[in-house]
């Protein structure tokens, strides 16, 4: 495989909904970012992009087949070779994924992930159906299909099974919104407190609206690019381009039913899915105690895609202790209840954990005031850009959206892009995005690194 | 030649109730100035009749329909699946029909207060997770018989006994669970 190095990235202004603009335009929004951010007009780069790879989730939002290739056509980019990918909420992770694979076999040098969703053509509880429809819809979906219930079953039993409370689901919703506030693209910036987030409307119980992402119309695009690619865009440019790469991918899969995922035992689970930040002593009495209790994995209540997703590009990225080697996270926190499983599946701390480790303030920015006690320093932040839940989720540009904004913290260009600095991680050099479909079906983790 | 001309008449959309005419839509003159208007928003309505057919699935209905509730065990490993499956989410192998107890518990449950376009008229209503004695996977149902008003982490566990809808709609929600006691 190629190095792969991530050279610039866009994103649309995301919105509840875009009038303004049908997809195609959007797509052109974050595209131009691109050519802003390299100081290029589109014929030029045009000329050198290779290929490209699209996402978008739901052809009943886009009620529009094909929609891929008139994002293609609108961009000028015909009749360059390009195909669409699909899964689920992953559509942008697995986008992000398959570009890169593009670039690291020598397929292409210069190639363009673009990603987006045109959520408003319906209204909000219609499109929940049409999320639902993400479900078995022969048994699932007619149930009553709607993901925040699904997802609520899952956090009701972590809360069963470890102690977790609604008021440390509410810490990520706080902390989310409020990193927002610092990122002028986010669609829902928002100071808010504990008590806010549980006096909301009640969804799913225990998951209230400010637990919740919304639905978005929104684009956005990286590009990747080979050693040869880079060669070709800094002679054009004129410019020494930052160097950010991609270190590892990796990619998680889990049952469509979410009834259907399997209760493992401490051996299965030490055989199969345990990180290596899990295989010391002290980790291994922990898990013994928890599986002695009763505990089976993953049930319900982890996502064993997004665990094997870490694991794999952990593995291939040589990360040993990922708490502490990685700077940053951006991670698809679609409900504050999967950000705190995905902290576990992530290994940021031990499965049973991530109630306490989310209102421990080990997951804020450092310089960002909360309006919280948090006993504990920053140690990696997560979602410093607001993740989904306050910058908004149109599904296939959402992993993608993830990528822009961990490369320009890895480039160190946060203030010159959200024009300040509050959400810069300091001296940041190792970042990963995590995009997730379904109830945990598609995961993809991606670890991207600032070359020294 | 008369019949020709009658075809020059626009015949387009007719069948379609989408579009509404408008009257008045700002027209500058200054062509320039035409990337300022407004966008113009029109509601094109959709709606289809899917024929689903369960397939393979099918006697799990049929057992519903008859107060059975069949689960699938795989040939090979022996794992059993009260949300049947003709094909091993384990090892990939065939699985064969078999009747699950009628006894049940809890696992997980929440009360939705909010759903889909569809079920937003049942609301709050009770998603529950379901485990079965001698089964590796649960089923996903409805709960009734306790409040929805009222959730509680204790319900967790709770022992459940199954009911049929006696006119079967061939749903999964033909079952559909309450407390034991």
């Amino acid at each position: 495989m190629r190095k792969v190095y991530v050279v610039a990235g866009g994103v649309s202004k995301f919105a509840k909904a875009r009038p303004d603009k049908t997809f195609t335009g959007l797509v052109r929004e974050a595209y131009q970012e691109i050519l802003d951010d390299l100081d290029m007009e589109a014929p030029q780069l045009n000329e050198l992009i290779d290929s490209s790879v699209t996402s978008y989730f739901s052809d009943h939002f886009q009620r529009q087949l094909m929609a891929g290739i008139m994002g293609q056509d609108y961009l000028g980019l015909i009749p360059k070779p390009s195909h669409r990918v699909e899964g689920g909420g992953a559509t942008g992770g697995i986008c992000f994924q398959e570009a890169y694979k593009e670039v690291a076999s020598g397929d292409a040098d210069i190639t363009l992930a673009f990603g987006f969703e045109y959520m408003s053509h319906v209204a909000t509880w219609k499109g929940n159906e049409f999320i639902a429809l993400a479900s078995d819809v022969s048994f699932d979906y007619p149930v009553g299909g709607f993901y925040s219930g699904y997802y609520a079953m899952m956090v009701v039993r972590h809360m069963k099974e470890f102690g977790t409370t609604p008021e440390q689901m509410a810490h990520v919703s706080v902390k989310n919104h409020r990193n927002a506030y610092y990122n002028p693209y986010s669609q829902k910036p928002m100071k808010i407190g504990i008590q806010d987030v549980r006096n909301a409307p009640m969804v799913a119980w225990p998951l209230t609206r400010l637990d919740i992402c919304t639905m978005s119309d929104g684009a956005a695009a990286l590009l990747l690019v080979s050693e040869e690619g880079l060669e070709k865009l800094e002679k054009a440019t004129g410019k020494t381009l930052p160097k950010v790469y991609v270190r590892a991918i990796g990619r998680g899969t889990d049952a469509m039913r979410l009834a259907d995922r399997p209760h493992q035992t401490f051996d299965e689970f030490y055989k199969f899915n345990a990180l290596e930040s899990e295989k010391t002593s002290e980790a291994k009495a922990y898990y013994k105690e928890l599986f002695e209790k009763g505990f089976k994995y993953p049930g319900v209540h982890s996502f064993r895609a997004g665990r094997m997703a870490s694991k794999q590009a952990y593995e291939r990225a040589g990360i040993t202790d990922p708490a502490k080697e990685i700077d940053f996270v951006e991670l698809h926190d679609a409900y504050t209840s999967s950000e705190i499983q995905t902290y576990e599946d992530m290994g940021l701390c031990y499965y049973g954990q991530g109630g306490p480790f989310a209102a421990s303030g080990k997951a804020f920015l450092p310089n960002v005031e909360y309006g919280l006690t948090l006993p504990e320093k920053s140690q990696v932040p997560v979602n410093p850009s607001g993740g989904l839940i306050a910058c908004g989720h149109p599904v296939g540009a959402s992993g993608l959206m993830q990528g822009v904004f961990a490369l320009w913290q890895l480039q160190h260009s946060i203030e010159k892009h959200f024009n300040n600095n509050k959400l810069q991680v300091p001296n940041a050099k190792t970042g990963a995005i995590h995009s997730h479909a379904g109830t945990g079906t598609y995961v993809t983790v991606s670890i991207l690194q600032r070359e020294d | 030649m008369d019949d020709k001309k009658k075809d020059i008449k626009m015949r387009v959309n007719e069948g379609l109730d989408q579009g509404t005419v408008l009257f008045n839509v700002p027209f500058p003159k200054d062509l320039q100035k035409l990337d300022e208007m407004a966008p113009i928003i029109i509601k094109q309505p959709y709606q289809i009749d899917y024929i689903h057919s369960y397939g393979q699935d099918s006697p799990f209905f049929a057992g519903l329909a008859n107060k059975v509730f069949l689960g699938t065990k795989c040939t090979k490993c022996g794992k059993v699946f009260p949300t049947p499956r003709k094909s091993c989410a384990v090892c990939g192998s065939p699985c064969e029909w078999l009747e699950m107890p009628k006894e049940a518990r809890l696992h997980s449950f929440t009360v939705c207060h909010f759903g889909s376009e569809s079920f937003l008229k049942e609301t709050p209503y009770i998603l529950a997770l379901i485990e079965f004695d001698g089964a590796d996977t649960l089923f996903l149902g409805r709960l009734v018989g306790v409040d929805p008003l009222k959730p509680s982490l204790d319900w967790i566990g709770m022992k459940l006994k199954m009911k049929f809808r006696r006119l079967s709609q061939f749903s999964p929600t033909d079952v559909y669970f309450l407390p034991a006691d």
